[in-house]
């Protein structure tokens, strides 16, 4: 059998399939942290308790309001992306004009509460949320064997991905995104309503986290700190892709899943914090990450 | 600034201590319970578990010796600095009489420091592991519910009696993962078994797919789950989903009712465990459940269980001695025998464990589970004995060689 | 200036009487090495602009050195804390050189990730005793002159360090190389233009910075007889802000009493309120973000029209 560092073959390949899971998590994460960053420059620290809130909104609509999983989807991300809205209203709007540090610490102290709160209304141990019926079972893949929920959650966000890239880099809605951060005043200026645009951004970026949490509700316990140690990583991936760009996002959290992935054969202790070598690594060869501009 | 507004700043600073606790209430005894109350183990003692001290006080009657029975109780958020910093502050300041122990072992060994520095009879009771009777042992630490050489004992030798040879173990990357490891080892190896391979994953992992494809590829009979809260649930989790439990035996080496509970039978179903308390034994521990339920709202953990067995003990040994004094009644509960409805014939040994029967439990299937919380079905009972070995632990420096 | 003596000589004042005030002399020794451990921090965001993200790392190795050093090579006391200074001098040296080049944000990032790599070797070394930490670390005593085993021999012991370590960065922020850092704070490319070194100052204050936490980190290994995971974890290094950001970053005073307010707090909410202390503790992080941003003391200076000093 062919070998790769001691490792058959087939196990390689599993492993790397398992890393792309992790990977499209990771992708669809850092683009709504990408996104909020680019367009708002804030530091969204907040972004793993919207990844949480988006998973209980999944229990909460499945197991008091009877909303099942397909409904979710959409709503979840939804209610969520809401929040968030209401969130930019109150707060971060009055931050623009000071240091981009604050944003972060307020997204810090929102985190907190929001994981406080999920804490003692639903325990430390969580939540148990069920595969959907229509993707269960398991799909043979010769070199391995896939949940097809997995299979699924490659689909869903490799997709949601495109979609948002698309939307923001071809279209006439993403030009005057993108206008509005260069200059903002200008693009007010021709008549476009900036602050509702930036207002709906962040929402759109919150909806995206929880639509990652709706995702990983049927793979992992829904629990109040599921979001908290991720965010750390998301924003990892972020700075190695380069912030803001929202292809460098996309693209270094599919990589970054599989090289994690790979550690998680190789050096399986290791495979927690393997990302943040690689940030220190790519901050002194390329200071502006992979994809970013040199400021 | 003016000169007001310092005195303003000062007062304030000053106000702000004015509320600390001070003097020791000497004609009182005072019982702390020092636990998780907000993180990952909250759920397996917690809240609870000072509701369920109240409720044996108020079940001895309130008092004992005339004195009046006073509860102190903290979020140790599982930092050991919290832990042990609350228990001497207390030892110093609130006439503390005894403490009980609630969960992470790091925090436990901590405490049994100052327990030790201080002398006051510490119970620890959440925490599994075996070093606090082991090298950490103090002659004012009591180990009470359960340790990680029974867990390791009960599980392991009941699945290898099934047949389960060959093992392979997830184990979460932390001192108390490897100890529970260890254990399970010690017996797999003893009768004739193998381990196959064993991945260390960091404390944390939410996705264990990729290990669980190492365990699979290791060709072992059985899965050995080393870790606990909700490492646990993620890895028995993803072992369900990959559909690994039908071609291994998955043995849970720390599992709670609770994390069954949150797991889901539909997820737990099969699983090996073992535990020194289960609410559907008998009479004598539904009747408790009955009780503890209609305040909890819950069944109760083998740790809350404990926690109620140990504060009788405590203030039954108070009441025979006539003294809080520590050493006498340390020297009255390691004499007495402990027959409760958590315990049968449990003792303590000279190391400070309590070594009591502990049951092997297999996890039921939903069709098998005819009413709430019917979770468990008793595949062995083993005796002090076999769980916890007819020796103390030689590592502990009280153990006459 | 004068009711500023005044202020000063009445906190020694109280400081110095404090343990025969009822007062806890364990916890007051917690709160003088957080309140240092602050102090050194707003070295760094509070003169220098520069947000660290990673900061318990530098406590945390040290307390780990020291309480290394005591148990395990039988060093005295001074010897095991110059010992822990010094590795996290090193540390700080090592992860600002890579930090410093960068600014904002990034630098926030770098510095997170670096300390979680410090986290992560805490845990995976053989001396640091994994989660259950280094235990019982004694106190020893100074020179084998004074025992500092008796807690209040240890609270004038670490008082005297923090005072000292106090009027070294009053010093430190009131000399040349202070002056410089203020010119870096309020323009950087306007001080490059001048021909400062920029990289340079910076690397020096966060050196300076880091040794000042890894002193904090110490002493408190000694004074609660243990260094923990969880000295070392990121958690720390936000409770590290929150209290330099709620007693008003950039002023002397605004460490020491916003260390004093977020201990209390824990202190008193882990008694009451459980799963609701991070709620709270989130609440003041917003409520200082948005209200006011200048922190406990920086608000009152701002109200009563003293310019900060």
């Amino acid at each position: 059998m062919t070998t790769v560092f001691g490792v058959p073959l087939p196990a390689i390949l599993g492993q790397l399939m398992l890393g792309l899971v992790n990977g499209s998590f990771y992708a669809l994460l850092s683009l709504g942290l990408a996104v909020i960053f680019g367009l708002l420059g804030v530091v969204n620290f907040a972004h793993g308790a919207f990844y949480m809130l988006g998973a209980f909104a999944a229990y909460i609509g499945l197991q008091f309001l009877g909303i099942n999983y397909w409904w979710a989807l959409l709503l979840a991300p939804l209610t969520v992306g809401l929040l968030g809205v209401l969130i930019e209203r109150l707060f971060l709007r009055h931050l623009y004009q000071v240091e981009p540090v604050y944003g972060l610490l307020l997204t810090f102290g929102i985190a907190l509460i929001a994981e406080g709160i999920m804490r003692s209304l639903f325990g430390a141990s969580g939540k148990s949320y069920p595969v959907p019926p229509l993707l269960q079972g398991v799909l043979n893949l010769g070199f391995m064997i896939l949940p097809i929920y997995r299979a699924w959650v490659v689909m869903a966000s490799v997709t949601v991905c495109g979609l948002t890239w698309f939307l923001i880099e071809r279209t006439r809605l993403g030009a005057r995104l993108r206008a509005a951060t260069e200059n903002a005043r200008l693009v007010q200026a021709f008549g476009i309503n900036v602050p509702v645009m930036v207002m709906c951004t962040y929402g759109a970026g919150v909806a995206l986290a929880a639509l990652a949490g709706v995702l990983a509700a049927p793979v992992i316990q829904v629990s109040p700190l599921m979001g908290s140690s991720l965010v750390i990583v998301v924003f990892a991936v972020v700075v190695i892709g380069g912030m803001g760009s929202i292809v460098g996002a996309i693209v270094s959290g599919l990589v970054l899943g599989l090289i994690e992935g790979l550690t998680k054969v190789v050096y399986p202790e290791a495979s927690s914090i393997v990302v943040f070598v690689i940030m220190a690594l790519v901050l002194i060869w390329r200071p502006a990450g992979l994809f970013g501009k040199e400021p | 600034m003016t000169r007001n507004s310092k005195f303003l700043a000062l007062g304030a600073l000053l106000g702000l201590y004015a509320s600390s606790p001070a003097g020791a209430a000497a004609d009182q005894v005072v019982i702390g319970d020092i636990d998780d109350m907000s993180g990952v183990y909250a759920d397996v003692l917690g809240q609870a578990g000072v509701d369920v001290i109240n409720m044996a006080i108020s079940d001895f009657g309130g008092t004992v010796l005339g004195k009046k029975i006073t509860v102190l109780s903290v979020d140790h958020q599982n930092k050991p600095d919290i832990g042990a910093s609350k228990f001497r502050e207390w030892a110093d300041q609130n006439g503390l009489t005894m403490v009980l122990g609630g969960s992470n072992t790091g925090v436990s060994i901590a405490m049994s420091k100052v327990a030790a520095a201080k002398k006051v009879p510490f119970i620890a009771i959440g925490a599994g592991g075996a070093s606090l009777t082991g090298v950490d042992c103090t002659p004012y630490t009591v180990h009470y519910a359960y340790d990680t050489t029974a867990l390791g004992n009960g599980t392991a030798s009941a699945i290898i009696k099934e047949g389960g040879k060959t093992w392979f173990f997830i184990t979460a990357d932390y001192a108390f993962g490897t100890q529970l490891q260890d254990a399970a080892t010690k017996v797999v190896l003893a009768n004739g078994g193998k381990v196959l391979g064993a991945v260390r994953a960091p404390l944390g992992t939410t996705d264990y797919s990729s290990f669980l494809l190492q365990a699979q590829a290791s060709g072992a009979q059985v899965l050995g789950l080393a870790n606990a809260g909700t490492d646990f649930s993620n890895s028995l989790k993803a072992a369900n989903e990959f559909g690994i439990t039908k071609t291994m035996k998955p043995a849970a080496l720390l599992a709670f009712l609770t994390d069954i509970h949150a797991a889901t039978l539909q997820t737990a179903q099969g699983l090996y465990l073992t535990t020194g308390f289960y609410w559907d034994l008998n009479d004598q521990t539904r009747a408790f459940a009955k009780r503890f339920f209609a305040k909890v709202n819950r069944m109760p953990t083998m740790d809350q269980a404990a926690f109620y067995s140990a504060t009788i003990q405590y203030l039954n040994a108070v009441k025979a001695v006539g003294s809080t004094d520590s050493d006498k009644v340390m020297a009255q509960l390691k004499k007495t025998k402990i027959n409760d409805f958590f315990a049968k014939d449990g003792y303590i040994r000279e190391d400070g464990l309590m070594v009591h029967s502990m049951y092997v439990m297999k996890v039921k299937t939903p069709a098998e589970s005819k009413y709430p919380w019917d979770y468990y079905k008793v595949v062995k009972v083993m005796t002090g004995e076999e769980a916890d070995g007819t020796q103390p632990d030689p590592s502990c420096p009280m153990v006459k060689k | 200036m004068r009711a500023q003596i005044a202020l000063y000589v009445g906190l020694g004042l109280l400081a110095l009487v404090a343990p025969f005030l009822g007062l806890y002399p364990v916890f007051l020794m917690k709160l003088l090495c957080f309140a240092m451990f602050a102090c050194a921090f707003n070295l760094l965001l509070g003169f220098t602009k520069m947000l660290s993200f990673g900061h318990a790392a530098y406590f945390g190795a040290s307390a780990y050195i020291t309480g290394w050093l005591v148990t395990v090579q039988g060093w005295g006391t001074l010897e095991a804390i110059l010992g822990g200074v010094a590795v996290s001098m090193l540390l700080g040296a090592v992860i600002g050189a890579i930090a410093v080049r960068r600014q904002g944000i990034y630098f926030a990032m770098i510095t997170l990730a670096l300390a979680q790599v410090v986290y992560f070797v805490c845990l995976q070394a053989q001396f640091t005793g994994g989660e259950n930490g280094l235990q019982g670390i004694a106190r020893g005593s100074l020179l084998g002159l004074l025992s500092l085993g008796d807690d209040r021999a240890m609270y004038y012991f670490v008082l005297a360090v923090f005072v000292a370590v106090f009027l070294f960065i009053r010093r430190i922020v009131h000399s040349p190389f202070g002056q410089v850092l203020k010119a870096i704070r309020a323009n950087e490319p306007r001080a490059v233009s001048l021909g400062y070194k920029v990289d340079r100052y910076k690397l020096t204050a966060f050196v300076l910075s880091a040794s000042l936490a890894g002193l904090a980190g110490s002493l408190k290994a000694l004074v609660l007889g243990f260094a923990t995971l969880s000295d070392v974890s990121q958690g720390n290094s936000g409770e590290v802000i929150l209290m330099t950001l709620l007693g008003g970053s950039g002023t002397f005073l605004g460490p020491f009493v916003g260390a004093n307010v977020v201990i209390t707090l824990q202190e008193y909410l882990s008694d009451l309120a459980g799963s609701w202390v991070s709620v709270i503790i989130g609440a003041i992080f917003v409520v200082c973000v948005m209200v006011f941003r200048r922190g406990v003391v920086g608000e009152i200076q701002r109200r009563f029209g003293q310019r900060s000093d």
